[in-house]
């Protein structure tokens, strides 16, 4: 039987994908007293963005600010989590997490297999371009992590998943990166936080259809929603699937897709060289090959640093325009 | 002041029991038999042992690092873990996966080391943090070892700050052997001393002989005393020299010959030596008796290790992550 969910979350009309990340952090306090929650500013603050708001009253003792230490930050928790504790870290921006780079993937995820110990620790990563934000409160590192053996790296584009794959990550015995999207943190809204809940692992078929599939992660799925819809009105039925989790990557499920419709474009936020677009192209290129009608493609952010205006901002990433004129080009070929 | 004897016979015991094994970790080396680096903590045994033999394994935490052979020793490390991960056998803790000094049984306090220098001050932090929320922290030690060129690091500077300003009870010694690889300290940090980063960071900051056991023994045990009745993160910076080369690789020719004649070019374990006969800690036939039995337990951890499985990589596992993910139906 679930337990209830906070007050909040049944008398409220709707549900940001800020308040679920909130909500499932409350549920994991009280339901596991090994789970503690470390970053700047997380306490009497409630955190740069109130992902932790009123967390630390609620929960005393449990709730720490950190020192502009991301480095350590990580550090501690690997410690803590050798421990049998449960920290969640929240960096304050993903692009600090650069800091902290040295003791993600050569500590935390190199851990198990070296000792056989298992250092479950979530990372909570802002990510994600938002206009006005510049080249260092942008930045997308799911690829970057995805590189290294050792990480579970999730990119929740729902209000749902970001709830329930939240709370299934930090139960997860292993470390796991988790790319929350600072675009969807008040923007979007859900009825109700209860979802489909898939497992980890497991891709979504958001929007079913026939004639191509788009491949998208985190806030790119809403992007991607939006120029199938415009392409319905020519007649085209698009397919879009969310893979949820980078890594593990489900190819079943993008591959059964591209089965369907022959065509695929793999969207992503993220800097265009290698990468999680990347990653799905080649695997479908290798592994399903005799399944297409048409060279994969790739739509990506612009191979520069993310811009400062909003102009400039909004023509560095895909927008929906962008990739309508992908998957057109796509079906022309 | 008179130290407590038994601890002083436990320090000096693992010295011996470290340099002979590292002695022999040396000949094997250099016969071929072991792959990869051999990191040596000759000339350091003395500062490394004074820590491990004050701390207490299945209570204590201690990150062991680069050139802590003795302090593992003296901790409670068994010799087989040193040449089972350095000969590769699979029942070693690391099975073949890791290697040399990149060891440990974290369950057991004694967390494996990365290459990556400083990173593991945070790592003890976050193990004694976890302490406190368990509620089990009161009279518990964390103590880790790093070298002069080690404390030039962002992550050294990041975990001890931390764990000053969270009041943790870790014990830092730096030795200063005075040179990181090849690069003597004038190239390292412009301080007069590293003890008085110490002040900085708001703890408590203490130098020491390093080549001097009795005052190891002294100045780091009474250090993790008092980290233990709760005075928090305690800095103890002991000089020596290095007496051997970064690895065995290395000849350490760059050493100049008017650091190796001087007072920190002595030998701790001589000078241990004189000390534990003439202070009355062990008497002379004690001496030689350890260091038969040494010898020969050194023997046999190597006999061991080398008649033991190495791993097959047909029937490896290669799994990074516990977590097994199950495909849907």
């Amino acid at each position: 039987m679930e337990r209830p969910f906070h007050p909040i979350l049944q008398t409220r009309v709707s549900v940001t994908y800020i308040d679920a990340i909130r909500e499932a952090q409350a549920k994991l306090l009280r339901d596991d007293e090994r789970v503690f929650l470390y970053g700047q500013d997380i306490a009497t603050f409630g955190g740069a963005f109130k992902a932790t708001k009123g967390l630390a009253e609620e929960f005393p003792g449990r709730v720490f600010d950190a020192p502009i230490s991301e480095d350590a930050m990580i550090g501690l928790a690997v410690g803590a989590a050798i421990e049998g504790m449960r920290p969640i870290i929240e960096m304050q921006f993903a692009d600090f997490s650069s800091i902290a780079f040295n003791q993600i993937v050569n500590q935390a995820a190199t851990h198990f297999y070296r000792t056989g110990v298992p250092v479950p620790l979530t990372v909570r990563l802002p990510s994600g371009g938002t206009p006005g934000s510049g080249p260092f409160h942008s930045q997308s590192m799911e690829s970057i992590y995805a590189h290294y053996p050792g990480l579970i790296v999730l990119t929740p584009a729902t209000v749902s998943d970001a709830y329930h794959m939240l709370i299934d990550g930090v139960k997860m015995q292993d470390p796991v990166i988790y790319c929350e999207h600072k675009f969807l943190y008040r923007w979007l809204k859900s009825k109700s936080i209860n979802g489909d809940h898939l497992p980890i692992g497991q891709a979504r078929i958001v929007r079913p259809g026939k004639h191509a599939t788009v491949v998208a992660y985190s806030a790119m799925v809403h992007e991607a929603v939006r120029a199938a819809e415009r392409l319905h009105e020519d007649g085209w039925e698009i397919e879009v699937v969310d893979l949820r989790s980078v890594k593990p990557l489900d190819m079943d499920t993008v591959l059964a897709s591209v089965a369907r419709t022959g065509r695929l474009l793999a969207v992503g936020e993220a800097f265009p060289w290698g990468g999680v677009t990347a990653e799905v192209v080649a695997r479908t290129a290798s592994e399903g090959f005799h399944l297409l009608d048409a060279p994969p493609m790739r739509l990506n952010a612009r191979d520069t640093p993310v811009p400062y205006h909003p102009k400039l901002w909004a023509a560095h990433r895909p927008t929906p325009e962008s990739i309508c004129e992908a998957i057109r080009q796509l079906l022309s070929f | 002041m008179v130290i407590d004897r038994e601890y002083i016979r436990n320090a000096f015991r693992a010295m011996l029991r470290a340099r002979l094994l590292e002695n022999k970790l040396s000949s094997l080396y250099k016969a071929g038999k072991i792959v990869g680096g051999v990191y040596l903590g000759r000339g350091q045994e003395a500062v490394s042992a004074s820590l491990g033999a004050a701390l207490v394994q299945g209570k204590d935490i201690f990150a062991a690092l680069i050139r802590d052979q003795a302090g593992r020793t003296a901790f409670g490390e068994p010799m087989i873990d040193c040449t089972r991960t350095y000969l590769g056998s699979v029942l070693g803790p690391m099975r073949g996966r890791d290697g040399n000094i990149h060891r440990g049984r974290p369950l057991d306090g004694m967390p494996a080391m990365i290459s990556h220098l400083g990173a593991q001050v945070s790592v003890v932090a976050g193990m004694l943090f976890a302490r406190r929320l368990k509620g089990q922290l009161p009279g518990v030690v964390g103590a880790t070892c790093i070298g002069d060129g080690a404390t030039s690091t962002g992550a050294f500077h990041e975990g001890v700050n931390l764990a000053a300003m969270e009041r943790l009870p870790l014990v830092i010694v730096v030795a200063n052997n005075q040179f990181a690889y090849s690069t003597p300290t004038e190239r390292q940090f412009a301080c007069a001393d590293l003890v008085d980063r110490a002040r900085g960071y708001g703890i408590p900051g203490y130098s020491v002989d390093g080549t001097d056991l009795l005052a190891c023994a002294e100045v780091i045990g009474d250090a993790v005393k008092r980290a233990r009745e709760g005075a928090g993160p305690q800095m103890i910076v002991a000089k020596l020299l290095r007496l051997s080369g970064h690895g065995e690789h290395d000849d350490g020719s760059y050493v100049p010959d008017y650091l190796k004649s001087g007072h920190y070019g002595r030998d701790c374990i001589e000078v241990a030596m004189r000390q534990m006969a003439e202070g009355g800690y062990a008497t002379v036939d004690e001496l030689f008796a350890w260091q038969d039995e040494t010898a020969a337990e050194v023997q046999r951890a190597v006999a061991q290790a080398q008649q033991e499985p190495i791993p097959d990589p047909y029937t490896a596992e290669w799994n990074a992550l516990s977590t097994q993910f199950f495909k849907p139906e």
